[in-house]
Parts: structure tokens; sequence; C-alpha cells
């Protein structure tokens, strides 16, 4: 189980770094997207994927699944998220101001 | 009290919180912003009082046994670290009552500042991997609020790859986190040192080193991570950029030199890697600042060149080289702080921040000149300024060390930051008045305060080294022997 993970994972940072590298801003916002959503993955992944119950002591269960990178996805899922939306929002303001998506064209003069 | 190193983390967030309800009352919030910034300094002072008294402080969060809970440490480098951050935020935050326009003043300038305080405080006193990532965000969101605020188009441009190079960081710092988790199976940075002791160095381990490396040094702008730092820093008001330049970078280069001496001290690999990209970075740094002929620019390539410098004498790492590296890191956010003010003066009197186009200060402003030039000498590491005693234990460490190329490559530095400091004091200050000057005598009493209370304290640093030494030993004594942060941590 763990090493599919690993290869999807594996997948989805490829897919995000190849969409990082592209020009258009939305692409490179889509990028960091897939980015999270793989070291969220990741994180889960390395805590380990063995079986056993959620982690609700109401389960009265033997074993259950380790509650802590649980708790450190949720905190990493609420940040990336406040950043992408901040992204966004920048993103359009950018598009709005300086009229172009492109990241080549968002050079400047050259001593600017 | 046991909760007195929590204060310069919950002062700054409270502050913040309450500065936000009334964003458009200018006065209030610039008297609240000092009040904060000062009870902040007053509370660090005692820190650093009990701390020389009775060794590292820990501060368990709610009562949760070490290694379970979130741990607070402060030891001597941390108190320290907070107490030079207090005083810079506590000089740019005066700086812009007159160095930054109303209109940015008014949307939510002074909580953002207290924002990235705590997020700067926390993380260099947390003792928690994981926290430390957090701390780091909240640093990083209010940085990019801070670069973007105002929002002319160059920092509109400027913002969104300053922003989608620290995600990736991020990302980065994240995926770090896990590999180390599943190795070591803790959060807890004085319980992940210990099980890395009982590991025996396994190659995964050299492996999670380089990629803190990566991420601290994307953070920190070393060779070859740094090309994002000139641009963006570029962007910011002077004030900002001054805030940036002193506090932003150094965390990285803290959070490289407390995880490396704590986690991977026995990694020889990992040591040379970082000795090897810290010259380079001291290299390219000083061509930088001579290729440019434009003040930001010149004083941003120094900030690259002294975090060259700083961990380089990490790692090297015996005791000689690790108080120079702390001498070195102290004196060097207030300097960087004192020099990005004084070039936002220069940029106010004459309108641009091009060299070319500026000449002959020193006739009408001599007070500024004198000023700069003290700030420039003690930046090249003159002998009774504040820069010297660091470059010296460094250069002497390297040599004991038997890094000679290094320590060579770090005394010609000093003198290629001289060249660069001094072709602004020349081109600047000296020769005839250029016709940009404005007519009457510009009034710069209020801006030159902070610079001047900078300086002042870099002096006092440079005469008063026997006095900072009895407390920077301590802080490097920790560095040294991680059992005694271990032992504090864990109450073994």
């Amino acid at each position: 189980m763990e090493l599919l993970m690993a290869i999807i994972i594996g997948i989805l940072f490829m897919c995000a770094t190849y969409l990082i590298l592209s020009k258009s801003i939305l692409r490179i916002i889509i990028g960091t997207g897939l980015l999270s959503h793989g070291v969220h993955l990741l994180v889960l992944t390395m805590g380990g994927l063995k079986g056993g119950a959620a982690p609700l002591l109401g389960q009265h269960a033997t074993s259950y699944t380790d509650p802590l990178p649980q708790a450190l996805i949720l905190t990493a899922i609420v940040i990336s998220f406040g950043v992408t939306s901040f992204l966004l929002v920048l993103a359009y303001r950018t598009y709005q101001e300086l009229g172009t998506d492109n990241l080549e064209k968002l050079r400047g003069k050259k001593h600017d | 009290m046991t909760n007195l190193i929590l204060f310069p983390i919950l002062i700054p967030l409270f502050t913040g919180i309450i500065l936000i309800f009334f964003h458009k009352r200018i006065h209030l919030q610039r008297g609240i912003s000092l009040l904060s910034i000062f009870s902040s300094l007053y509370v660090t002072f005692i820190m650093i009082h009990t701390i020389k008294e009775e060794g590292i402080q820990t501060v368990n969060l709610g009562n949760w046994e070490a290694p379970f809970g979130i741990t607070i440490v402060s030891d001597m480098l941390s108190a320290l670290l907070v107490l030079t951050t207090n005083i810079v935020a506590l000089c740019c935050v005066f700086f812009s009552f007159r160095g930054l326009d109303k209109e940015r003043e008014e949307s939510y300038y002074y909580p953002i500042v207290q924002f990235l305080l705590v997020g700067v405080t926390g993380a260099f006193s947390t003792g928690d991997i994981f926290n430390l990532f957090v701390f780091f965000e909240v640093m990083l969101m209010s940085s990019y609020v801070l670069l973007v605020i105002g929002n002319s188009k160059i920092q509109l441009r400027e913002t969104v790859k300053y922003i989608i190079v620290n995600v990736v960081a991020s990302g980065l710092f994240v995926i770090t986190v896990a590999y180390l988790y599943s190795v070591v199976g803790t959060l807890n940075m004085a319980h992940i040192s210990e099980r890395i002791s009982e590991l025996n160095q396994p190659g995964i381990l050299t492996v999670i080193a380089v990629l803190f490396l990566i991420v601290f040094g994307l953070k920190g702008a070393i060779f070859p991570l740094f090309f994002w730092l000139p641009g963006s820093y570029y962007a910011a008001p002077i004030p900002i950029l001054a805030l940036f330049g002193a506090l932003l970078t150094k965390v990285g280069v803290y959070s490289i030199t407390r995880t490396y001496s704590l986690f991977f001290y026995e990694d020889t690999y990992a040591f040379t890697l970082l000795a090897i990209l810290s010259l380079i970075t001291i290299v390219l740094g000083v061509i930088g600042a001579l290729a440019y002929n434009d003040l930001k620019k010149i004083i941003i390539y120094n900030i690259i060149t002294a975090i060259g410098v700083i961990l380089f004498a990490v790692s090297v790492f015996n005791e000689t080289s690790l108080n120079g590296a702390i001498f070195y890191l102290l004196h060097d956010m207030i300097v960087k702080g004192a020099l990005f003010l004084l070039i936002g003066i220069m940029i106010y009197l004459t309108g641009t921040s091009n060299l070319n186009s500026m000449s002959g200060l020193m006739k009408r402003y001599p007070f500024l000149a004198w000023i700069f030039f003290i700030a420039v000498i003690s930046l090249a590491g003159i002998p009774p300024l504040s820069g010297f005693v660091g470059k010296l234990l460094i250069i002497q460490g390297g040599f004991l060390d038997k890094n000679y190329l290094g320590s060579f490559i770090v005394v010609m530095s000093s003198l290629l930051v001289l060249l660069s400091g001094i072709k602004i004091f020349v081109k600047g200050f000296w020769g005839d008045e250029s016709p940009n000057l404005t007519e009457e005598k510009r009034k710069i009493n209020i801006q030159l305060l902070p610079c001047i209370l900078l300086i002042t304290l870099s002096v006092l640093i440079g005469l008063g080294s026997e006095v900072m030494y009895s407390y920077i030993s301590i802080a490097a004594e920790t560095l040294l022997h991680p059992e005694n942060y271990i032992h504090a941590v864990l109450k073994e």
C-alpha cells in the first residue's frame, strides 16, 4: 500500500513541478495545489498505513491509526488554503493592474 | 515566573489583534505598537538575565510532558535573537512614522508588523519541528502582505514570484518533516536529537540533513537558492525592506544552525556541503554588491554575503567559530537594519536610488554622511566596531580547523564589502551637489533617530565586546553540547 501511495505521490509531484515551470500564473497556482495535495498525502503515508480504527476513543478498538500525522495534515491544509486564496486574489489583482498573466512578461523594465 | 519566555510571542500577538480594530487611527496605532515593542524588550531583558543565572528555560504548553506536547525552549541564542529582533523592529516602526506614506500606514501596516514579530520570535524560541513550520508560515504570511501593501505595479509583480518560491519551500519543509517523522517517530526537537544519536547515522539522515539545508536555504538565501531575493526585496518600501533584510533571512540561518547543531552534528558530509555552499554564497554576494550602481541592490547583495559568512562559521563548528557566528549574526541584524534605513533617507532626499544621479549630500547633511560612514566601516569589520570581533573569531576558527581557503575568502570578502559600501559613500556624499537635490534643506531628524540608535548599539557592541562575550559564550556552549539542550527539555 505504501509503495502504491509513494508512486502516486511521485506522479503528483511530477505534475506539480511541470505546471509550476509553465508561464501562465493560473497553471502555476494549479501546480501549487497539486504540490500541497502530494505533500499532505506524503505525510499520511509516512505516518504508516497499517490497519486500525479511526482515532476516536469511542470505537473501543484494539489498535488505532496514528493520530499525529492527521493533525499535522489538518494544520498544513488550512495553511495552504490561506496561502492559496491570497495567491489567487493576488493573481487577480496583478492581472487587473498589469494586464497579463504571463510570467515571462512580468519582468518589468531593466532598472525599475 | 515560568511563563516568562512566552511573553515575547504573546505580547505582539495580542497587540496585533487589538490593532486590527481601529486601523484608520494612525496615532493610536503608532503609540500602541511602540508600547508593545518596549514591553517585549523589557521582558526579553529579564529573560536573558534568568537564562544567564539559571540556564535554559522551557515551558511545556498545556502541562503535557516534554516529548508529547509542544515545548517552547529559550536558550541564550534564542533570547539574544529575540532581543535583537525587537530592537530592529522598534527602529523600523519608528522610521515608518515618516518613512511610509499615510495610505500604507492605514492599510493594517502596524498589525501586520506585529504578526511578523510573532512569527519571527516564535520561530526563534520553539522546540518542536512542526511548530517551527507553523511559525514560519505566520512570518511568511505577514511578509507576503507587507511586501504587497500599497499594491504598486512592481510590488504586485515581485510578490507573485516571492509567494510561489515560498509555497514550494513550505511544501518541501512539510515533506522533510514527514520523512524525519517516519525515521524517528517524534517531532520534539530534543527528542529527535536523542533518537538520531541512537541510530548511528544511516544514509537517510544525511538525505534529510540536505533536505533541511535546501528548505532553510530557500528561506535564508544561500547559493544556489538566493535567486528570488534581489528582485523581491527590491520591491518593498524602505522600512519594510529593513525589517525583511534584518530579520527574515536570519530566521533561515538560525534554523540551519539549530538543526545542524542539534540533529546532524555527526554528519560530516552535510557540514562539508554547507561549507562549500556558504563560501560560494560569499563570493556571489560580493560580486553582486560590486556589480550594481543602485543603493538598494548593493545592500541587498551584502545580506547574501553576510549569510555566507555566518554559515561558513557554523560549518566549521568549533567553539571559536560558533562564538564568531553568533556575534556576527547579532551584529549583522543591527547593521543591516541601520544601512537600509540610511539609504532610505538618501533615497528620500534625492528621489532616486541610482548612485550615478546623486552626489554631494555631505554639504547639506554632514551628520547623515558620518553616520553612514560608521555603518559602512562597521559592516566591513574595522576594529573598534561590532563587525570586527565576529569576523575575527570566524577567521580564527577557520584557521584552527585548518580551513585556510575558507578563512581567506572571508577576509577578502570584507575588503570587497568595504569597497561596495565606500562606493556609495564616495559617489553619494562627495563631489558637487547634484541638481535633483531639493532647494531647501529637508528635515530628516526623526528618520535619523532610529539609525543613530542602531549605530550607537553597533559601536557599543564593538567597544563592550567583553560584556557581550560572556553572554554569547553561553549561547555557543548550548550549540556545541546538544546534551544540555536535551537535558533541559526532557528533564532526565
